[in-house]
């Protein structure tokens, strides 16, 4: 019975809402009304593209020891952490869209992280290991098909000055240029460790060779 | 003005022919050094000279059994118990479609003398014997001389 009559109530709330919604208010002026939307919107707003920002530190990034352990520490040994002009690429730089469509889209399979970080799927180095050649081959996966996209935030092969590549890269790119190669069909394993066997198993295929 | 028109005309012509030829004649005979260098301007010079440090030709071996040098920069290369990027393009077959030198037959033969299909582990360290090639000074003044000189 009590469950029927809250039932009713609940009912009758929604419907009162739902009326307040649909037809002018009485009480207030519209300019205070306007006035306190736009300043919640901006707070809302604001807030959610602050909070999402620092999400987007590398502080935050490493928070976790699964991150820190593995392939931070990897890559502090790599030119995207230490070179000669100081300049660096943190984390979200290269795993992070910049564009904000592709920013969410990526912050949302991003909770399919923090659901393995919750299981401990990879929470110590061994189990790291053991995952480590799926877990590269999905960022593989992605960068070949966004041609690269978080790569040519500073990398762009209109902007290479070729003359002063050595012949090798030269000659690469400029095949790579040809048959339409983005950066990571050759450029795997330069900012973390590679996943075991892999030179060893189609070793030329992983690195861009193609059969002549 | 149709003098004046004409005058002009073949003036110019004339220009044309004694500048076009004389470049001609100047460069061929080495009078004249233009930034071009000696190449007519007929003729495409050749392009400048790239960036060839530690590429192009390499460096010829010391002594008979010398490593051979690595022709090109390895920073980075990641040479471990997991994985070795050198043979993803040295070793047989991947060589052939990434167009690099075979790793020679010797580092396939196990400790045993057993012939394997994988570099042996006691060859998997590359960078123990075989560096980047570079021209310095050596480090310490030495009278080395290879077996091939002392014939």
């Amino acid at each position: 019975m009590t469950g029927e009559n809250e039932d009713k109530a609940k009912s009758s709330m929604l419907k009162n809402l739902w009326q307040a919604l649909r037809h002018p208010n009485k009480k207030y002026a519209l300019g205070s009304l306007l006035s306190v939307g736009f300043v919640a919107g901006v707070i809302f707003w604001g807030g959610f593209n602050w909070s999402m920002e620092i999400t987007n530190t590398e502080e935050f990034c490493i928070s976790c020891h699964e991150m820190e352990q593995n392939v931070y520490r990897e890559y502090k040994q790599t030119i995207h952490y230490s070179n000669r002009t100081g300049v660096r690429a943190t984390c979200p730089d290269c795993h992070v869209p910049k564009t904000w469509i592709h920013k969410i889209a990526r912050k949302i399979k991003a909770s399919n992280e923090v659901y393995h970080k919750i299981l401990g799927t990879i929470d110590t180095r061994e189990k790291f290991e053991a995952k480590r050649l799926e877990l590269a081959e999905n960022v593989w996966k992605v960068m070949e098909e966004t041609d690269s996209r978080e790569c040519r935030n500073c990398h762009n092969f209109e902007f290479m000055d070729f003359p002063s590549q050595q012949k090798r890269s030269r000659e690469s790119h400029d095949g790579a240029i040809a048959t339409g190669m983005t950066c990571i069909n050759c450029h795997k394993g330069i900012a973390h460790e590679l996943p075991a066997g892999v030179t060893s198993e189609g070793g030329a295929a992983t690195f861009g060779h193609k059969s002549k | 003005m149709k003098t004046i028109l004409t005058t002009t005309l073949s003036g110019l012509a004339v220009m044309a022919v004694l500048l076009g030829g004389g470049t001609t004649a100047w460069a061929l005979d080495g009078a004249l050094h233009s930034l071009r260098g000696m190449t007519t301007l007929q003729d495409n010079a050749d392009a400048a000279d790239l960036n060839n440090k530690q590429v192009g030709e390499r460096f010829e071996k010391n002594y008979r059994q010398q490593p051979p040098l690595i022709p090109h920069a390895i920073a980075n290369y990641e040479i471990d118990i997991k994985v070795n990027q050198c043979i993803a393009c040295h070793d047989w077959p991947q060589n052939v479609s990434a167009g690099a030198p075979k790793i020679s037959e010797t580092h396939y033969i196990g400790r045993e003398g057993q012939n394997l299909n994988k570099v042996a582990s006691r060859r998997w360290f590359c960078t123990q014997c075989h560096v980047p090639q570079d021209d310095v000074e050596e480090l310490v003044p030495n009278t080395f001389e290879s077996s091939k000189d002392l014939e």
